[in-house]
């Protein structure tokens, strides 16, 4: 408890050296899912080569990925951003697939219902497609998001600080509390960034307050992530 | 040009017999694979009988849910440096801690992909006389095998994946060769490690999708575990209200 006291402004500096790693990649990650993943609703062409691109890209070891981003953008090594540029491929891997089935699970009937009142593709895509993906979206990107600051903490191998420094520290110090105080923030920075995005999802969605998830919502969630780095079960990628 | 020095060093045949007077690509990809090995099949042992277990009772779903979820968003880092301080290095400790992280994809495998399986055709066994075990073994477990077979796949690059990591604390894996050379700031030899690792990874992946592939039986669309026969008769089927049996 006396380390805890005596390293709070450790504790404080990682923690958001932390959230500064991953909140670009979640949020760059989302911006980029949501087209893709609708180009992939619309034609089965797109969506094999997309989903086959994040499955193999999904596949390359974390610690892999975080030394060749860098040699291949040409970067220096130890630059903090490769970490972020990592994880940002992680989540469109997981999301596009996410944001695929979130747009396919809108009903064709509703679509068709909304181009014949008039509106143009533009306007049913923004007031009709994408509040009806919501729900499923949010499910993706709460599995991107606690896998993403899972993930992060890779990069303290290399040498990048993130939370992930107390476990290479604590490692070489053999000090077990230390250990624990990282998996701990891990956890608890999990668990806030989920509540926040589903405080966000309430905000933006309030007819889905009270009631229960969708069956499409409710599926994405409850599917297993395919096998990468540090996370398991995955975005219901190859189940 | 990084890349070409990596791949130089790759094909350098003295690297897989020795590197830096250790371990060589050889070695180093031997230790990777037994490990992993040992892992999966822990993993196997655990998760198989559990996932068919839930899969064909439907119960403790929410607690497999759950599970797979927590364990998402441990560390890997993390746990494996608190198990090596407070347990001695050895492969025991590190089998464990990839089966804990290895458990969720097989088992949801397991269970998604009985769950899967039509309920008429399970019913149909049922009704032709078959046993508890004779529908489980075989009727639900053919008609799952794909999407078993995918649970499996993703435990082995979880674990394959993990596996790198077990270098920072002693043991030895392909990322001896990324963490030495960090150290010793030998950058071909780091990518170079690192593109050993993530073909690896990638080698191994495609080979279990080809058997996942293989896996599905005659006369079953891939992968979702109902017959072709039964999907085709529900395109072409009128559509209206289907008539419930036994009314």
């Amino acid at each position: 408890m006396d380390w805890v006291l005596s390293h709070l402004d450790d504790i404080g500096n990682l923690t958001v050296t932390h959230i500064v790693l991953c909140v670009p990649a979640i949020v760059i990650g989302f911006v980029v899912s949501v087209p893709l993943g609708y180009a992939a609703s619309k034609s089965s062409l797109a969506r094999g080569v997309l989903l086959t691109l994040g499955n193999v890209l999904y596949t390359i070891p974390g610690i892999a990925l975080v030394v060749l981003v860098p040699v291949t953008l040409g970067i220096p090594l130890l630059n903090p951003v490769n970490v972020t540029i990592a994880l940002l491929i992680y989540a469109v891997a997981i999301m596009v697939r996410s944001a695929a089935d979130a747009f396919v699970s809108v009903s064709g009937d509703v679509k068709q219902s909304a181009t014949a009142q008039g509106y143009s593709a533009s306007q049913r895509f923004w007031r009709v497609e994408l509040p009806l993906a919501g729900p499923v979206l949010l499910a993706g990107v709460r599995v991107v998001s606690v896998s993403t600051i899972s993930l992060a903490t890779v990069g303290a191998l290399v040498g990048i600080p993130s939370l992930g420094t107390f476990f290479t520290d604590a490692f070489q110090r053999n000090f077990a509390l230390e250990a624990v105080v990282g998996l701990v923030l891990v956890l608890l920075l999990a668990a806030v960034f989920d509540l926040l995005l589903s405080l966000v999802g309430r905000a933006l969605m309030p007819w889905t307050r009270g009631t229960r998830l969708s069956a499409g919502a409710a599926k994405a969630l409850s599917q297993p992530v395919p096998a990468g780095v540090g996370d398991v079960a995955g975005p219901g990628g190859r189940l | 040009m990084l890349f070409l020095d990596a791949i130089d060093w790759i094909l350098d045949p003295e690297h897989w017999r020795e590197v830096n007077f250790g371990p060589g690509i050889g070695e180093e990809l031997v230790a990777h694979l037994w490990l992993t090995l040992l892992s999966v099949l822990a993993v196997a042992v655990v998760a198989l009988p559990v996932g068919l277990y839930i899969g064909h009772t439907g119960r403790g779903r929410g607690v497999a849910v759950v599970l797979a979820n927590v364990v998402r968003a441990v560390p890997t880092l993390g746990l494996l440096a608190l198990l090596f301080i407070a347990l001695p290095l050895g492969l025991g400790p590190a089998v464990f801690v990839f089966l804990l992280l290895g458990v969720p994809p097989l088992l949801a495998g397991a269970y998604a992909g009985l769950e899967s399986v039509d309920r008429q055709t399970i019913d149909a066994a049922r009704a032709m006389g078959f046993t508890e075990w004779q529908v489980l073994l075989r009727v639900e477990l053919p008609l799952a095998a794909p999407l078993i077979l995918g649970g499996l796949r993703s435990t082995v690059l979880q674990v394959i994946a993990s596996v790198t990591l077990i270098s920072n604390f002693g043991l030895n894996s392909l990322g001896d060769f990324i963490l030495g050379g960090l150290a010793s700031q030998d950058y071909p030899q780091v990518v170079a490690g690192s593109l050993l690792v993530t073909a690896l990874a990638l080698l191994v992946d495609g080979l279990l999708a080809l058997v996942e592939r293989a896996a599905a039986p005659r006369g079953v669309s891939r992968g979702d575990g109902r017959t072709t026969a039964r999907s085709r008769r529900v395109r072409t089927a009128p559509t209206g209200a289907p008539i419930a049996e036994g009314n």
